[in-house]
C-alpha cells in the first residue's frame, strides 16, 4: 500500500486525544465524591482541554490527499499481527472534532441536573468520549472492535443509572440490540482476517479483492452491526427508548456522535472493503433508507413525548444519511457525510435544548407545555434555529446536507429521490407542530414564570447555533476536508467492478 | 461597481442589529434601524434602475456557496430589467410599509421583533429577486417563507395565528417539493443551475424527451411544471391557495407587504424569469394559463360573500395573482409582470387602508358592523376608493392599463386557450369590481352598524400611517402610466423596457378588436361597481333576499368550497391516523418489537425448560451421564464400522 505515513502534528496527537479523557477519569478518582463542584470542574477542564487539543487536527489537516494523516502505528500483539494503529482521513476527522466539542456541552448541560453519583456520571461521560474518539481513529480492525464495544459499557450505565423511570428496560435493550449486531460483525472481522492472511489493517484490507459471495455474506454481517447503530429501519426500535430514557447528556452523545458510528462503519468498512457487494446491495439499502425517512417522519406526527419525537426524527434524518451514502455518487456521499455532522449538531442541539427545559419543568409531555416563547424568549429563539435547521431551511447546515443527498439520491434513482423529498414536507409538519405546541399559544401552568436560559446554558447551546449558520453559509469549511477522501472512496467502490470481477474470478480459480 | 450589494445587505444588517440588541437596548427605537436601512436600499435600487435604463447589467458571483463534485453554485447577483423592476417594487413597498408600521405597531410589546422580521423579510426577498442561479433563488424563496411564518404567527399566543403560520409554511412545502425536484432536473439536464447557462442551453432541449419515474415525458414540460409547483405554493394558486386567507392573522402591514405586494408575487416572478423554459412547452403554458384563470375565478366568487375585511382583500389577491399567471400562460410575461407591478401598489394600499380602518374600529374586521366611516376618516376613504377604482379597472388608473393589456393579449395571442381565459378574465373583472365596491360601500357608506363605544372611538389614523397611504395612492393611480398602450396614444415603455428579458408578445388583431376588448373590460368594471351600488346603497335589503334565494350556493361560497375541510379529511387526519394506529400501533409495537422482545423471551422460555434438568438429584445426573456415554460410544462404533 502506497499510503504515506504522516503525522504532521509532530506528536502522537490521536493517542493524546484518546487518553486525555482517561487522565481526567484518573483525576476524578482522586477527588472526594462529596466535593461535587470540584468533580464538575475537573470534568469541564478535561473536556475543554480535549477540545483544544483536537483543534490542530482542523488547522493542519492536508485537504489535498485522501491518505491517512496523523498516523501512529505500534506493534501491539505481534503474534496475531495486531497493531495499535491510528489515523484520520477526510471522512473521520470531523467526527473527532464533533466528539470533543459535544463532550464539553454535555458537561455544561449536566451541571445542575445530575445530582446523584456525580463522580461516576462524569467518569462515564469521559470514558465514552475516549472510546468514541478511538472508534473514529482506529485503523486496526481489532483495535476498532475494542473501542466499538468499550463504548457500550459507559453508555449502558449512563442510560441505566441516570435515566428516566423506564431506564433499565431501555438500557438493557440498547445493550443487547447493539451487542447482537456487533457479534455478527466480529465474525465478519475474523473471516476477513483469516482470508487476508492474518491482517487487521483496515487500509490494506480496503485495497484487496474478495470473492463476490464472501463479500455478500460479509456485507450482511457488517450490516447487522452498523444498521442497528445508525439505526436503519427496521432495527430502529431501541433508539426511541434509549433516547427517551437517557439523561440529557446521554441523549446528546447518542444523537450527536454515537449513532454516527453506524454510518461511519458503512463508509469505512462496507464500501471500501466490499465494493461489489455494496454496489449490488444498493437497491436494498436505498429502499430501507427511503422507508426510514418516511416512516420515521410520519411516526413523529403522533408522538406525545418531546424526546421521543426527536428520537424518531433521528430515524428519518439518518435515513437521509444512508440514502446519500448508498447513492454512490459524489453529491450523495458528501451530502451524507455532511448530514452526519449536521444531524449531530442539530439533533444534539435539540436534545440540549430539551434538557434545559426539562430541568425546569421535569416533564417530557408535549401537552404540558405551551407559551414558552412568552416566558423564555432567548431560549425560544435558539430553539427555533435548531427547528429550522432540522427542517433544512437554506442558510442552515441542514439544507446543504439534505439538498446534496436528495440530488445524489435523485441521480441514483429518481423514485428514491422523489419519495425522500416528501421527507421535507413531513419534517416541516412535525417540527413546526412541535414548536407550536411547546412555544406558542397560551402559557401553560407548568411553564408560567420559568426563567430564561442562563449563561451556562447559553454556553452549551450557542456553539451549535454558530455551527449551524457557519456550515449553512459556508459549507466548504467542512466539505473541503472530505472531497479527496470521498473521491478516492467512490473510485474504489465504482471501479471495483472493472478489475474487481475479473480478479475475483482469478482468486476463485486459485482457490479451486 | 459593487454598490448594488448594499440593496440586500443593508436590511440584513438592520435585522442583525435589531434581533441582537432590540430586546434590551434598542427597544422602541427599532424602527429607526430598519426603516433607514430599507430606505437606503430604496435609494440604491433607484440608482440601479437608472444604470439599467442606461443599458447596464450585472451578473456576478460573490463566493462559492456549495461545491460537490461537478455541482457548484455561488451566491451571485443578476441585475437586468426584470430584477430592476422587482427591486423598485420591493423596496418602495417595503419602505412605505415600514413607515406605516411605526404608527400601526406603536406600543406593541414585540416592537423590535416586528421590525427585525420585516428587515429579514426584505433581505430574503431581495436575495430572491437578485439571484443569478436557482439555488440562491431557492434560498430567498424559503427565507421569505420563514419570515412569512414568523409574521403570520406574530401574535403567537393566539392559537389561530400560530396555526396559520404553520399552515402557510407546510402548504408551501408541498409546492417546494416539486420546485426542488425541478432544480434537480435542471442540474441533471444542464449540469449547472446558473440562469444564463441554463437558459442559453434550453432551446437545444426543445424536443428532448426523458424517462421520469417510468413515464416518457417532454423534458421542458416536466421542468416547467415542476418549477410551477413552487409558484403554485408561493403565489397561493389552486390547489395550494388555502394558506393565504388564513395568513391574514398577521398584523396588517405584513399582509400588505408579504401577502399582497411582494412575497406572493414571487411565483409570478419565477415563471417570468424562467420564460425561456416555459416558452418551450405549450402544455406547460396551458397549465399555467388555466391554473391562473380558474384560481382567479374561484377566488373572486369566494370574495363575493365574505364579511372579513382582510379576507376579502386576501381573496382578491389570490384572484389577481391568478390574473398574472393567466398572462404568463398566454405568453404575455411582460403583461404579467406589469400587473405584478401595478398590483403591488393598489393592493398594498388596500391592505394599509384596511389596517387604518381596523385601527379606528379597535380591531374589528367584520364589514357588516361598519358603515359611514367616510366622514370620520376621509384620507383612508379617498385613498381606498382610488385603489378600488384602480383594481376595478377604471380607465386611466394603474389597474386599468395592466388588466387591459392582459385581456387583450389573451384574446389576440397565439395561445390555444386564449379565448377561454379571456372570457374567464373578463368575468373576473366584473366580480372584482363588484366585491371591491361591496367592501367600500359596506365600510364607508350607509349608517354605522357597530357599537356605540366603537362609534365614539372612530378617528383618522396618525400621519405616519396616512402619509404612506397617500404616497401609495399616487402609485395606484399613476404607476400604470409607464405602460400606456400605443392604441390610446401611449408609448408602451414598460413593454419595450422588458423586451430583452421577457420577449415581446404580439397581439394579432385589428384596432377595432382591441377597442372592443377594452370597451368590454371597462363596461364590466363599471357594471360591477354599479351593481354593488344598487345592492348595497340603493337597495340595502337586496343582499339578504339574494342570499335567502340562493342559500346553498351562498353556503358553499361562504365556506370557501369546503377545501380546508376536504384537505383535513383527505390528508391530515388519515396521516395522523396511520401514524398512531399503524406505525406505532402495529409495525413498531406488534411486529418489530414483538420480534425484538420475542427472541429474548423465547430464549428465556427455552432456558426455563432446560433448567428442569438441573434437579440436584445425583441419580438423575448419573443416568444422564450414562446415557451420554452410551450415545458417544454408539456413534464411535458406528463411524468405525
Amino acid at each position: 500500500m502506497e499510503q504515506t505515513m504522516v503525522n504532521q502534528a509532530g506528536f502522537p496527537i490521536l493517542s493524546c486525544l484518546i487518553f486525555l479523557p482517561l487522565l481526567g477519569v484518573a483525576a476524578l478518582l482522586l477527588v472526594r465524591r462529596t466535593n461535587e463542584s470540584l468533580i464538575r470542574m475537573v470534568a469541564l477542564i478535561t473536556s475543554i482541554a480535549g477540545f483544544l487539543l483536537s483543534l490542530p487536527l482542523f488547522t493542519s489537516f492536508d485537504k489535498t490527499t485522501y491518505a491517512m494523516q496523523f498516523v501512529e502505528k505500534q506493534a501491539w500483539i505481534p503474534a496475531w499481527n495486531i497493531n495499535y494503529h491510528l489515523g484520520l482521513d477526510g471522512i473521520s476527522i470531523m467526527f473527532v472534532l464533533l466528539t470533543t466539542l459535544v463532550t464539553i456541552l454535555c458537561v455544561l448541560i449536566s451541571w445542575n441536573s445530575v445530582k446523584m453519583k456525580t463522580k461516576e456520571f462524569y467518569i462515564s461521560i469521559l470514558v465514552v468520549e475516549s472510546a468514541i474518539i478511538g472508534v473514529f481513529c482506529s485503523l486496526d480492525f481489532f483495535l476498532f472492535y475494542i473501542f466499538w464495544e468499550a463504548m457500550l459499557i459507559p453508555m449502558y450505565l449512563l442510560i441505566g443509572v441516570w435515566g428516566g423511570p423506564n431506564r433499565v428496560y431501555a438500557a438493557v435493550k440498547f445493550f443487547l440490540y447493539t451487542l447482537v449486531g456487533s457479534v455478527l460483525m466480529l465474525v465478519g472481522i475474523i473471516v476477513l482476517y483469516l482470508y487476508s492472511g492474518r491482517n487487521f489493517n483496515i487500509v490494506e484490507l480496503a485495497s484487496k479483492v474478495y470473492p463476490y459471495d464472501m463479500q455478500i455474506w460479509l456485507f450482511w454481517a457488517f450490516f447487522a452491526a452498523f444498521a442497528v447503530k445508525v439505526p436503519m429501519f427496521p432495527v430502529h426500535t431501541w433508539l426511541p427508548d434509549a433516547h427517551t430514557e437517557a439523561p440529557t447528556a446521554g441523549s446528546v452523545i447518542l444523537a450527536a456522535v454515537l449513532i454516527k458510528m453506524g454510518a461511519y462503519g458503512f463508509l469505512r468498512f462496507s464500501l471500501p472493503i466490499l465494493p461489489d457487494a455494496s454496489r449490488a446491495m444498493t437497491p436494498v439499502m436505498m429502499t430501507l433508507s427511503v422507508i426510514a425517512i418516511i416512516y420515521g417522519g410520519i411516526i413523529c406526527l403522533a408522538q406525545t413525548d418531546l424526546k421521543r419525537l426527536i428520537a424518531y426524527s433521528s430515524v428519518s434524518h439518518m435515513g437521509f444519511v444512508t440514502l446519500g451514502i448508498f447513492a454512490l455518487n459524489t453529491q450523495g456521499m458528501e451530502g451524507g457525510i455532511l448530514q452526519m455532522l449536521n444531524h449531530g449538531i442539530v439533533t444534539g442541539g435539540l436534545f440540549l435544548g430539551v434538557g434545559a427545559i426539562y430541568d425546569r419543568t421535569h416533564t417530557r409531555q408535549i401537552s404540558d407545555y405551551g407559551g414558552v416563547a412568552s416566558v423564555m424568549p432567548v431560549y425560544a429563539a435558539i430553539f427555533i434555529v435548531f427547528t429550522f435547521a432540522s427542517i433544512g431551511l437554506p442558510a442552515t447546515n441542514g439544507f446543504v446536507g439534505e439538498f446534496l443527498i436528495l440530488l445524489g439520491g435523485f441521480k441514483a434513482s429518481q423514485l428514491a429521490g422523489v419519495l425522500s423529498a416528501s421527507g421535507i414536507i413531513i419534517g416541516a409538519g412535525y417540527m413546526l407542530w412541535l414548536y407550536q405546541r411547546v412555544f406558542f399559544m397560551e402559557t401553560g401552568q407548568k411553564v408560567a414564570g420559568l426563567k430564561d436560559v442562563d449563561f451556562r446554558e447559553m454556553a452549551a447551546l450557542i456553539p451549535m447555533v454558530v455551527l449551524i449558520f457557519w456550515i449553512g453559509i459556508y459549507p466548504e469549511a467542512v466539505m473541503g476536508f472530505m472531497h479527496e477522501s470521498v473521491r478516492h472512496l467512490l473510485e474504489r467502490v465504482n471501479d471495483g467492478s472493472a478489475n474487481g470481477t475479473s480478479l475475483t474470478k482469478n482468486v476463485m480459480e486459485i482457490m479451486k | 461597481m459593487q454598490y448594488y450589494l448594499l440593496i440586500p445587505f443593508l436590511p440584513f444588517a438592520a435585522f442583525i442589529i435589531n434581533i441582537l440588541f432590540g430586546r434590551k437596548i434598542i427597544k422602541d427605537n427599532a424602527h429607526w434601524v430598519s426603516t433607514l436601512a430599507v430606505a437606503g436600499s430604496w435609494i440604491v435600487s433607484v440608482m440601479t434602475l437608472m444604470d439599467v435604463l442606461s443599458g447596464l447589467s450585472v451578473n456576478q458571483n460573490l463566493y462559492t456557496w456549495m461545491l460537490s463534485g461537478n455541482f457548484k453554485v455561488s451566491v451571485g447577483f443578476l441585475i437586468d430589467q426584470l430584477t430592476a423592476v422587482m427591486l423598485i417594487v420591493v423596496t418602495t413597498c417595503s419602505t412605505l410599509i415600514h413607515i406605516y408600521s411605526i404608527g400601526y405597531m406603536h406600543g406593541d410589546k414585540g416592537y423590535y421583533r416586528f421590525f427585525s422580521y420585516l428587515s429579514l423579510f426584505t433581505f430574503c426577498m431581495l436575495m430572491l429577486v437578485m439571484a443569478n442561479n436557482f439555488l440562491q433563488l431557492y434560498f430567498g424563496w424559503e427565507g421569505v417563507g420563514l419570515c412569512s411564518y414568523f409574521l403570520i404567527g406574530y401574535y403567537f399566543d393566539k392559537k389561530s395565528a400560530s396555526d396559520a403560520g404553520k399552515k402557510a409554511f407546510i402548504v408551501n412545502r408541498f409546492g417546494d417539493f416539486g420546485f426542488g425536484i425541478g432544480i434537480f432536473m435542471i442540474f441533471i439536464t444542464f449540469g449547472t443551475t446558473y440562469y444564463d447557462e441554463v437558459f442559453s442551453q434550453a432551446a437545444g432541449h426543445a424536443l428532448t424527451r426523458v424517462n421520469f419515474l417510468g413515464f416518457d415525458v417532454h423534458l421542458m414540460t416536466l421542468i416547467a411544471l415542476l418549477l410551477f409547483c413552487g409558484s403554485i405554493g408561493k403565489s397561493a394558486q389552486m390547489p395550494l391557495h388555502v394558506w393565504l386567507p388564513d395568513a391574514m392573522e398577521g398584523p396588517t402591514p405584513v399582509s400588505a407587504l408579504i401577502h399582497a405586494a411582494t412575497m406572493v408575487t414571487a411565483g409570478v416572478f419565477l415563471v417570468a424569469r424562467c420564460n425561456p423554459i416555459f416558452s418551450l412547452s405549450e402544455t406547460a403554458l396551458i397549465v399555467v394559463a388555466m391554473t391562473g384563470a380558474i384560481t382567479s375565478l374561484f377566488a373572486a366568487t369566494i370574495g363575493l360573500v365574505q364579511n372579513d375585511l382582510k379576507r376579502i382583500i386576501a381573496y382578491s389577491t389570490v384572484s389577481q395573482l391568478g390574473y398574472m399567471f393567466l398572462a404568463c400562460g398566454v405568453g404575455a410575461y411582460t403583461a404579467g409582470v406589469f400587473h405584478l407591478y401595478t398590483h403591488a401598489f393598489f393592493k398594498a394600499l388596500l391592505f394599509l387602508c384596511a389596517g387604518s380602518v381596523m385601527h379606528a374600529m379597535g380591531g374589528e374586521l367584520n364589514i357588516q358592523k361598519m358603515g359611514s366611516l367616510k366622514k370620520f376618516m376621509p384620507i383612508t376613504y379617498w385613498t381606498m376608493l382610488l385603489a378600488s377604482l384602480s383594481i376595478a379597472g377604471v380607465p386611466g388608473l394603474a389597474g386599468f392599463f395592466s388588466k387591459d393589456e392582459i385581456l387583450w393579449l389573451a384574446y389576440s395571442g397565439a395561445s390555444p386557450v386564449g379565448k377561454i381565459v379571456w372570457a374567464m378574465g373578463t368575468l373576473v373583472a366584473f366580480l372584482t369590481a363588484f366585491y371591491s365596491f361591496r367592501l367600500i360601500f359596506l365600510t364607508f357608506h350607509g349608517r354605522f352598524r357597530g357599537t356605540h363605544e366603537q362609534e365614539h372611538h372612530l378617528h383618522e389614523s396618525p400621519k405616519t400611517m396616512t402619509v404612506p397611504l397617500m404616497i401609495l395612492c399616487v402609485g395606484a393611480v399613476a404607476s400604470g402610466w409607464v405602460g400606456i398602450p400605443h392604441l390610446v396614444g401611449g408609448g408602451a415603455h414598460f413593454t419595450e423596457f422588458m423586451k430583452p428579458v421577457l420577449g415581446h408578445a404580439e397581439g394579432h388583431g385589428t384596432h377595432a378588436e382591441e377597442w372592443m376588448v377594452m370597451a368590454i373590460s371597462v363596461a364590466v368594471g363599471f357594471s360591477g361597481i354599479g351593481l354593488a351600488y344598487f345592492m348595497y346603497v340603493l337597495r340595502p335589503e337586496l343582499p339578504g333576499i339574494v342570499t335567502q334565494r340562493f342559500l346553498a350556493v351562498h353556503k358553499v361560497l361562504f365556506n370557501k368550497y369546503y377545501i380546508d375541510e376536504l384537505y383535513s379529511f383527505l390528508i391530515i387526519r388519515p396521516t395522523i391516523w396511520v401514524a398512531k394506529n399503524v406505525l406505532i400501533g402495529v409495525t413498531d409495537a406488534r411486529v418489530i418489537e414483538a420480534i425484538v422482545n420475542g427472541v429474548p423471551s423465547a430464549i428465556g422460555g427455552f432456558s426455563r425448560q432446560l433448567r428442569k434438568m438441573q434437579t440436584g438429584l445425583l441419580h438423575n445426573y448419573a443416568t444422564i451421564t450414562a446415557m451420554g456415554i452410551f450415545i458417544i460410544a454408539a456413534v464411535m462404533l458406528l463411524r468405525n464400522w
